[in-house]
């Protein structure tokens, strides 16, 4: 594939250790030891002062992980970062998917509708609206790319009560839609496609294509869009969080359990071990906590150099 | 100018745009016009609250009723603070690991990276169950462990829920922003490194002098995206409120907005409350843009 030598958006492969602005020759010998070692920058010293940072950001995580192995007497009286003294997990693996009725699995599966399904489009809509505002002439163009940063700039949680006001004149509040539309706009992303297709989608292959005659949606299916591979996973990963993570709109918008995204139903559960004193359901939140984030963990593990490539397009701006 | 070719861009583009915009019209613009209809009007109860309620055009009174209400106010204060205690601790910690990363002394940066990084794949929502409990007296491990050592904190107090809220955030995005400032790390160019390194500085000096001087455009970005991210504090405030009668239920302009639609049922003043912060936001993403494309190119 020909990529381009300037990149304005990063090359989306940033390996660790990668000297960038250098040629292909240079990406694999390592760094050069640029810095004498002081005393107070000793090999021992930088590690330390790393892994203890490592420690503050893995021990909530083992928190976790340990707590929805203990049973609900041993979750109050065994120390946090320590193993139980019965191992529960699969005890409370059982109570999580027989709890109301099997409802968390319900939540799953809403979830993914909501993030996957939701950034999917949402990400096949950017990127056809990013590479027209950069392939394609039309007018008033530039005019409309201002109207959509400008989405860019009103904050998600701003958004939720005028969604939920006008979800409740059109009648979709308490619906699927009220939660799954809003999810399907993505303005960044729009921004982040036109950068892509800036810099991977040549202009001379698409004048061979218009030369050869091939219609101008047609070149966008069949030789843009695949160009556009890289761009299509970050863009999809950011949205994809972004709904995962989104709170405050469903909150407002659903009332019927059924509906409920994972996290409002761990919200809930975690609600009702505070106020009605069922302090089952604190283990429920615990195990059901670390069931939803472990998917969402080894997807980011596996993907991660698209991830870091979508988070430094978007910084780098 | 209409030849073949060109109407054939425009129709396409028509095309391809058409599902963005007018889903964005849909879901961004139409509930902010209407957001804006509504925060004129306010629900008066006619007599005694007995002959329903009717819609009233208030003109600006909404807006002024959310400015001038000390708890809408007092939101941002809470903000304001936050943000003094959470940037320079967030921000500072990225920029050292970053750094640190960077230096010639690390083994294994992979696994740093990705180790730092982690929390940020846990959603906000749960990232703040799991602090609730570490800060649950009975539950916690940390506060028996401090309480070993003699000392001892309550992090759900009144006094400590701004720490304690700042805290769940700077777990999940010093890592994230780290990620950044080392990839704009890895830009600086190895002949400035090694000509500070023929002038004799040393790692600290090279760090200070050099380094972060070259990646303040990164730098800046991310403190001016982190203040508008915390202009919507919401969720982990939630959360911890539900564990603490520290944190009122309007601590964060969200939680205000909240408060005033399903607590008061008072719809006008939500959405009038809604677009403020939302002005406010756009205001300070302006700033951003504005900003970055001055300092864009050093």
């Amino acid at each position: 594939m020909t990529k381009p030598t300037t990149l304005t958006a990063p090359a989306p492969a940033a390996a660790p250790g990668r000297t960038s602005g250098s040629g292909p020759a240079a990406r694999h010998t390592p760094p050069r030891p640029r810095k004498r070692p002081s005393d107070l920058l000793s090999r021992t010293g930088v590690t330390a002062m790393l892994g203890l940072a490592t420690l503050y950001t893995l021990l909530p995580m083992l928190w976790l992980v340990l707590s929805s192995t203990k049973s609900r007497q041993d979750l109050f009286a065994t120390n946090g970062f320590a193993p139980g003294r019965h191992f529960a997990l699969f005890d409370n693996l059982g109570h999580l998917f027989r709890a109301d009725n099997g409802i968390y699995l319900r939540w799953m599966v809403n979830t993914v509708l909501y993030a996957g399904l939701g950034a999917l489009l949402a990400t096949v809509f950017s990127v056809a609206a990013g590479y027209a505002f950069d392939k394609l002439a039309f007018p008033l163009k530039e005019k409309l790319f201002a109207f959509v940063l400008l989405g860019v700039m009103v904050p998600g949680t701003a958004l939720a009560i005028p969604l939920y006001l006008i979800a409740a004149e059109v009648g979709l509040v308490n619906t699927f839609w009220g939660v799954f539309l809003p999810g399907l706009v993505f303005p960044f992303g729009v921004y982040l496609a036109r950068v892509f297709s800036a810099a991977y989608v040549p202009g001379e292959v698409l004048e061979a294509a218009r030369m050869d005659g091939a219609g101008e949606f047609k070149t966008f299916c069949r030789i843009a869009f695949p160009m556009l591979a890289p761009a299509f996973v970050t863009i999809f990963l950011f949205q994809f969080t972004q709904i995962w993570n989104s709170f405050f709109l469903p909150l407002v918008m659903l009332s019927d359990k059924d509906l409920y995204p994972v996290n409002l139903g761990l919200y809930v559960w975690y609600g009702s071990a505070l106020s009605q004193g069922h302090p089952q359901d604190y283990l429920l939140a615990v195990v059901g906590s670390l069931v939803s984030v472990a998917p969402l963990v080894v997807l980011f593990l596996m993907l991660q150099r698209f991830w870091k490539s979508g988070m430094t397009a978007g910084a780098v701006k | 100018m209409a030849s073949p070719s060109a109407r054939a861009q425009r129709r396409t583009a028509a095309l391809l745009l058409a599902p963005f915009l007018v889903l964005f019209s849909a879901v961004t613009i139409a509930p902010l016009l209407y957001a804006g209809w509504m925060s004129l009007f306010t629900t008066r109860t006619s007599g005694l609250g007995f002959g329903g309620t009717r819609e009233v055009f208030a003109g600006l009174d909404n807006y002024a009723n959310a400015l001038s209400d000390p708890a809408f106010r007092d939101g941002f204060l809470t903000v304001a603070v936050y943000v003094a205690v959470y940037i320079p601790v967030m921000i500072g910690g990225a920029l050292l690991l970053a750094l640190l990363l960077d230096s010639a002394l690390v083994k294994a940066r992979a696994f740093f990276q990705l180790a730092l990084f982690l929390p940020h794949a846990v959603p906000g929502l749960i990232a703040a169950l799991i602090w609730v409990y570490l800060y649950t007296p009975g539950l916690s491990p940390v506060i028996d462990l401090l309480g070993s050592g003699g000392i001892h904190v309550s992090f759900l107090s009144a006094d400590n829920a701004v720490f304690s809220t700042a805290n769940i955030a700077v777990w999940e995005w010093t890592g994230y922003n780290m990620v950044i400032f080392y990839a704009a790390l890895k830009a600086v160019s190895g002949e400035t490194l090694d000509a500070a390194r023929i002038d004799g500085a040393g790692g600290i000096r090279t760090a200070l002098s050099i380094k972060l001087p070259m990646i303040r455009p990164s730098i800046a970005l991310a403190v001016l995206f982190t203040v508008i991210g915390s202009v919507q504090l919401f969720t982990e405030p939630k959360v911890i409120y539900s564990a603490s009668s520290a944190i009122g239920s309007d601590w964060t302009p969200n939680m205000y907005v909240e408060s005033a639609a399903f607590t008061h049922n008072d719809f006008g003043l939500a959405a009038a409350a809604s677009l403020l912060i939302a002005l406010f936001a756009a205001v300070l993403s302006f700033l951003v843009t504005r900003f970055s494309r001055s300092r864009s190119r050093p």
